[in-house]
């Protein structure tokens, strides 16, 4: 029978060293998913230091004291399986998912990678070159480079500010000891979830962590950052400029915490204006939202000034951003699209939002929850993310809470938290006289 | 109707007018993946006009005889559906996911799409500006200009030579009527094959497949007519400047092999060995791992229905686009030369034997799987059958494999980034 809650059977442990641990039957498929998840991300770097936590996470790729460099190439693959990480603003993850039969192999390489990773200099010289490739693969693209100059007007103090893959500066400078030192005080068992989804049995996986991770010492972890934003008093607006053929356009406004009760009814709202997404960064990256019927989508992509519209909401730990991100048509201008967005933006703060926009919206964002619940890696993978942001609980939580969201509380949002004096606008403004290329 | 006894097992139907019918049952989650393709790729774009049937896909959703775009749009938001209409080189296809209780209801909006579109007059103005707007950001996209440029020069004169989305100059060329032909000519049930994967009742999901699409009647669909594709005897190279991007993207390939060619198991170990186990192949190892030059870097292998592209790409900093390039040829050279190890071969093919049931993990995952199946004509039991075709490749074979296609004094080489032509 096809589930409906994606927390039903789940069980928590904890074991002596803090380390949390969630297990979660599932044998629709012979396959087991095990995730990592340690509270770590940009936000716990300080200046001179950023992309440490990325860093981090591509040296613990490299080899550890029971898992020899040569011998990491094909550890996870005979298995039929993959392995990968990821690294944001609230955490860094790990995530093999492969025949059940490798249960064993993927908790051995977890519990190697929290305690025996080797951070080897030579590793750490041809990775600083891979990373800097990744940041200037990642500012080829227009629409990232303008992100970052977004996030870092729209926050002036929080860490969420400074990118998740570095300044080049930091990247160039880091040492060996700055890697190793983050690696040793953030990768502790009470820094972190294990989560195993799969075709398994919850008292043998039980017993098989108890073995690997028991040995772990537990330590202090470092104070975290406790700067907050400051409240934003009046429009921002910053301008990028590149070669380039087209223009984009993105407005963010301070978003609230997952745990706030404001971001459900800003996550109704996002459907409302741009179609539903998934409810994390993983998620929200594999279908496109449905969105004809949605409100910017109607005004910006159908009215002919934009080919594409997108809203992001992200659950995090600390209030984040809410982005909206225009594709400018061409021979639009950015001036005219700006005009058009914020004309919109303005209707629905004056309550311009229907209650049949809102039934749309809850039942899109309901359809999506279990969409997003399709695979024992994206089970695990939830599980996961909402216990590093909040608790994994809240994932159980989600259903209600969007349910609960009435057309009041959307109006209410909307004229709160869209005003103009808490955005902040940004344009990628493409440099004329380059367009020409060969046909 | 035959079905396959175990596995995914799925239960396939041929319709009275041609359509072919695949229905496989899940129960993961209460939800259906649908997915229908046609035989109507860029293959099949005219001569003089790329990208058309590009641009059928974006006005394909947008108005039928009985439901005009609003209508649709509510049909597709209110269930919470995002459909995808997208082309390939072959074919153009439909593809979404619902709630098991919108299954006949979402079928039967996509049967009216595939038989009904109108193609309205004012969406394909609508959409003609999204799509020069798209060609735009293409051509601004180091890694799409460089895998174009490398298409056109392993295919001159063949039509996966060709840009898929056109020009902006081919696209303004292009009218209502062209379009509205393009669909009567070539979106028809001969060509089409319907997957449902999911939550559901294969005969209940084949009896409704058949209800929404048995009144479909139309011509039978035109085969492409396809040039030979001729083998390069020489090293090509071909420099795209994209001004103003920090990074430069490597293309660097062959034209090789029919899907249907009895080589291809062995072509496909020894691709995945050079460009994709475990962290990019061999080339990771040498271009990531040992020498740092790049994030990514990989292989595909695309053998189809004409002798499909091998390519390897990379993504490097301006500076270090020649050492890359050596660095691609001397790994080749080393393969062609030396084969590949034993354990290479056995690692890699437990791999892929391995991999199958993450291959087939959702409904959408499954969905394309058959689809790719049915196009290649595989058999509904290709999932039970092909671990022992890669059973049967032997290092020879993937050593004769190597010899056969890594051969850099008959690659083409694209470069595509901030530099001069």
């Amino acid at each position: 029978m096809a589930r409906s809650n994606p927390i039903d059977g789940v069980r928590e442990h904890v074991l002596a060293n803090g380390l949390k641990v969630l297990i979660r039957e599932e044998h629709t498929a012979p396959l087991a998913s095990v995730w990592c998840w340690y509270r770590v991300g940009s936000r716990d770097e300080s200046p001179g230091l950023t992309g440490v936590s990325h860093w981090c996470e591509h040296m613990n790729f490299k080899g550890t004291t029971n898992i020899p460099r040569d011998q990491v190439k094909g550890i996870i693959e005979p298995f039929g399986g993959f392995w990968n990480g990821y690294t944001w603003i609230d955490m860094t993850t790990y995530v093999e998912t492969a025949s059940a039969e490798a249960l064993d192999r993927m908790l051995f390489i977890e519990a190697e990678r929290m305690s025996g990773c080797l951070y080897h200099p030579d590793d750490v010289a041809s990775e600083r070159t891979v990373i800097i490739s990744e940041l200037e693969g990642g500012e080829n693209d227009p629409d990232q480079l303008l992100d970052q100059h977004v996030v870092e007007t729209a926050l002036t103090t929080h860490p969420y500010r400074h990118p998740t893959i570095g300044r080049i500066a930091d990247l160039r400078s880091m040492s060996r000891d700055d890697l190793h030192s983050h690696y040793r005080s953030h990768y502790l068992p009470n820094n972190a979830t294990l989560v195993v989804v799969g075709d398994v049995d919850e008292a043998d996986v039980l017993a098989r962590v108890h073995r690997y991770f028991d040995a772990i010492p537990n330590g202090a972890l470092p104070v975290a950052s406790r700067a907050s934003e400051p409240e934003q008093r009046g429009e921002r607006r910053v301008a990028v400029s590149r070669e380039g053929a087209t223009s984009y356009l993105k407005v963010a406004y301070h978003a609230p915490a997952v745990t706030e009760p404001d971001f459900f009814p800003i996550l109704v709202l996002d459907a409302v204006l741009t179609g539903a997404k998934g409810l994390s960064l993983w998620a929200s990256f594999r279908t496109p939202p449905p969105q004809r019927t949605a409100r910017l989508y109607r005004a910006l992509v159908d009215g002919g000034v934009a080919s594409s519209v997108q809203g992001l909401l992200v659950a995090t730990a600390d209030p984040f951003l809410y982005i909206l991100s225009v594709t400018v048509n061409a021979g639009v201008s950015l001036a005219a699209a700006e005009a058009r967005l914020l004309g919109e933006l303005d209707h629905v703060r004056a309550g311009e939002v229907r209650e049949e926009d809102v039934v749309v919206a809850r039942n899109q964002l309901r359809t999506r929850l279990v969409f997003d619940a399709d695979s024992v890696t994206n089970l695990g993978h939830q599980l996961g993310y909402f216990d590093t942001v909040a608790d994994w609980r809240l994932l159980g939580e989600l259903l209600p809470r969007i349910e609960a969201v009435t057309l009041a509380d959307v109006r209410r949002v909307a004229a709160a938290r869209l005003e103009p004096q808490r955005r902040t606008v940004g344009w990628f403004e493409p440099l004329t006289g380059v367009s020409e290329r060969p046909a | 109707m035959g079905r396959a006894r175990k596995g995914v097992a799925p239960v396939r139907d041929v319709l009275a007018n041609g359509a072919v019918v695949t229905v496989a049952e899940t129960r993961a989650i209460p939800a259906v993946a649908i997915s229908a393709v046609v035989q109507a790729g860029s293959v099949f774009d005219p001569d003089g006009l790329p990208g058309l049937a590009h641009f059928v896909s974006r006005t394909m959703d947008r108005g039928t005889r009985t439901r005009d775009a609003d209508a649709i749009a509510l049909d597709l938001d209110s269930r919470g559906v995002s459909l995808s209409v997208a082309i390939n080189r072959h074919v153009l296809s439909l593809t979404c996911q619902c709630l098991t209780d919108d299954f006949e209801p979402t079928l039967a909006l996509v049967a009216d799409l595939l038989v009904h579109a109108s193609h309205p007059d004012d969406h394909v103005v609508k959409r003609r500006s999204e799509i020069v707007t798209a060609i735009q950001q293409d051509e601004d996209n180091p890694a799409t200009m460089a895998n174009e440029g490398l298409l056109r020069l392993l295919y001159p004169g063949h039509p996966y030579g060709r840009r898929p989305r056109g020009s902006v100059g081919d696209v303004e060329a292009m009218t209502p009527d062209m379009i509205r032909r393009f669909h009567r000519d070539h979106v028809t049930p001969g060509g089409c094959s319907l997957v449902v994967v999911g939550d559901v009742q294969a005969p209940a999901a084949v009896a409704a497949a058949s209800r929404a699409l048995s009144s479909w009647v139309a011509a039978p669909p035109v085969a492409p007519r396809l040039p030979a594709v001729v083998e390069a005897r020489e090293r090509q190279r071909l420099i795209v400047p994209v001004p103003g991007t920090p990074q430069a993207d490597i293309a660097y390939g062959f034209t090789t092999i029919l899907r249907s060619d009895p080589t291809y198991y062995a072509c496909w170990v020894m691709e995945v060995i050079l460009g994709r186990y475990a962290l990019g192949g061999r080339l990771g190892d040498r271009i990531r791992e040992r020498e740092g030059l790049a994030y990514y870097v990989f292989s595909g292998l695309d053998a189809n229905v004409v002798p499909g592209p091998l390519a390897i790409r990379a993504g490097v900093n301006a500076a270090n686009v020649e050492r890359a390039v050596a660095a691609i040829d001397e790994e080749l050279t080393r393969f062609a030369a030396d084969g590949p190890t034993e354990q290479e071969v056995e690692d890699t093919k437990r791999y892929l034997i391995g991999s199958l049931p993450r291959t087939l993990e959702t409904n959408a995952k499954i969905a394309h799987f058959l689809q790719t199946a049915e196009f290649f004509g595989l058999g509904l039991d290709y999932d039970q059958r092909m671990a022992d075709h890669l059973r049967g490749v032997t290092r020879e074979d993937v050593h004769e494999a190597a010899r056969r296609w890594l051969d850099p004094s008959r690659a083409a080489v694209v470069i595509a980034g901030a530099c001069e032509a």
